[in-house]
């Protein structure tokens, strides 16, 4: 699961509580950037800045990583989330579902200095979960006689027109859950859910940043919603949730 | 536009929706139906991966993890339920949303609608559009009779980009109600003061209307 032909030194570092369980998934969070090339496809998760890896992004739009495509739903705001990423000139192209409302995101598309994919919503996250679960594409009657099907297979099945979509599949996704556990099991708070699920198992690396990290048992079995499979890394949100934003720590 | 008018629509498609079914809402004049529903206890679907979906919180319960697709905090009922959105969209996608309700620049005389591309605006943003237009089982347009440069928005054949092949089922304005049969727009209801011969004027679709329809207002 995790990349071969990596060079840079392996991390070593493990939290250990109380009762001594290592969790050996946690790394700094300048150390993800090791596994990320330029002009890689990183998948991204959150919708607007709601569940979205605001630590990773920050390390990345501080590095010299160089034409990443971005996929997710949005490119966050002007200036904050994915937004940050625009601006530090990291990003060479972004596919998602609605730009419209970054200001900076559709001035970088006019001046030339991104390339723009639209994807409908929910053709993104089927194409993803597609990605993820092993399947090439699917047919869809979504966007079926727009501008967004020029181009691609139609196919009549039992009456009805479809188009041929392709499966998405990233090189390293980057996602944000509420909670891990020691495993790296997953919990994500309420909406927060959005996009992180499928992009969780869509990565040929998937890097997790999380609120808190709780021993494996802490919560059900049938709260997991992201199994720890899935998860190569954890790294601990540098921002703290207050009055239903993430701060800096005061 | 007018609030009044605003209003005027939601209040008028609040009545179009029935007691426990499941509503996705669009952004704009959709959003204030809620406020006109009574007792009616519908089930909000927000694409984001939300059904249950409640008013707006009070401050101190504002969480940037709890919000709607229009990206405002919002609360939810009991019996209320979370997923993601690739489920999200199999709901929407699927078939088991009972009603969406849309904003739209243009809809055509035989229900074709165009809601995702804003002229001379890069098209850059479509959102959940194209799916709930493919998937919601009846879709209801939202929608001032006329655009901010006074051309009509019920056009007999579109001059924006379509959202897709799937038709509308209804059209509410701040002046009449229209539904489409076979790909026919027929005049339900007038809801303002308007004649007959000023509704047309404000409308580039053609559309028939019964006697009984224009004598009713």
């Amino acid at each position: 699961m995790r990349r071969s032909g990596f060079n840079g030194i392996l991390h070593t570092n493990f939290i250990t509580n109380e009762r001594g369980t290592s969790m050996e998934k946690l790394i700094e969070k300048s150390e993800y950037l090791h596994y990320i090339n330029d002009n890689d496809t990183l998948l991204v998760g959150g919708f607007g800045l709601s569940g979205t890896p605001l630590t990773l992004i920050d390390e990345l739009a501080d590095s010299s990583k160089k034409g990443l495509t971005i996929v997710s739903n949005n490119l966050g705001e002007a200036g904050k989330g994915l937004g940050k990423l625009l601006l530090s000139k990291n990003i060479k192209k972004a596919k998602g579902s609605y730009f419209t409302s970054n200001r900076d995101a559709v001035k970088a598309w006019s001046d030339g200095e991104l390339e723009i994919e639209l994807i409908p919503q929910g053709t993104l996250a089927e194409a993803v979960r597609c990605g993820g679960a092993g399947i090439g594409g699917f047919y869809t009657k979504t966007a079926v006689g727009t501008k967004l099907a020029e181009g691609k297979d139609v196919k009549v099945i039992d009456g009805e027109t479809y188009i041929l979509e392709k499966a998405i599949k990233g090189d390293v996704s980057l996602i944000k859950a509420m909670k891990a556990d020691t495993l790296g099991n997953l919990i994500y708070d309420h909406t927060g859910r959005n996009f992180n699920a499928v992009m969780a198992t869509a990565g040929k690396i998937v890097i997790a940043e999380v609120d808190e990290i709780v021993e494996a048992g802490s919560f059900s079995p049938q709260e997991v919603e992201t199994p720890h499979v899935y998860v190569d890394y954890i790294v601990m949100n540098k921002y703290v949730k207050k009055g239903g934003k993430y701060v800096e720590h005061s | 536009m007018s609030i009044a008018d605003r209003i005027k629509i939601s209040k008028r498609i609040a009545e179009e929706l029935n007691e426990g079914q499941v509503v996705n809402l669009g952004v704009g004049i959709p959003t204030l139906i809620p406020d006109y529903l009574g007792n009616k206890q519908l089930y909000m679907q927000s694409e984001n991966g939300l059904l249950g979906m409640g008013p707006t919180p009070v401050d101190e319960e504002i969480n940037m993890d709890l919000i709607s697709a229009s990206k405002q905090p919002i609360t939810m009922e009991a019996g209320a339920s979370l997923f993601d959105s690739s489920n999200s969209f199999a709901m929407i996608r699927g078939g088991h949303i009972d009603v969406a309700v849309l904003g739209v620049l243009q809809v055509d005389q035989t229900g074709e609608i165009a809601n995702w591309a804003v002229p001379g605006e890069t098209i850059l943003g479509v959102g959940g559009a194209m799916d709930l237009v493919a998937g919601a089982k009846k879709i209801i347009i939202a929608t001032m009779q006329t655009a901010k440069d006074g051309k009509a928005k019920l056009v007999k054949k579109l001059t924006l980009p379509s959202s897709g092949v799937r038709k509308a089922d209804m059209v509410v304005t701040e002046h009449a109600v229209f539904t489409f049969d076979e790909g026919h727009m027929r005049l339900v209801e007038i809801i303002s003061d308007v004649s007959i011969e000023q509704l047309i004027e404000l409308t580039d679709a053609e559309f028939t209307y019964s006697e009984e329809t224009i004598t009713s207002n």
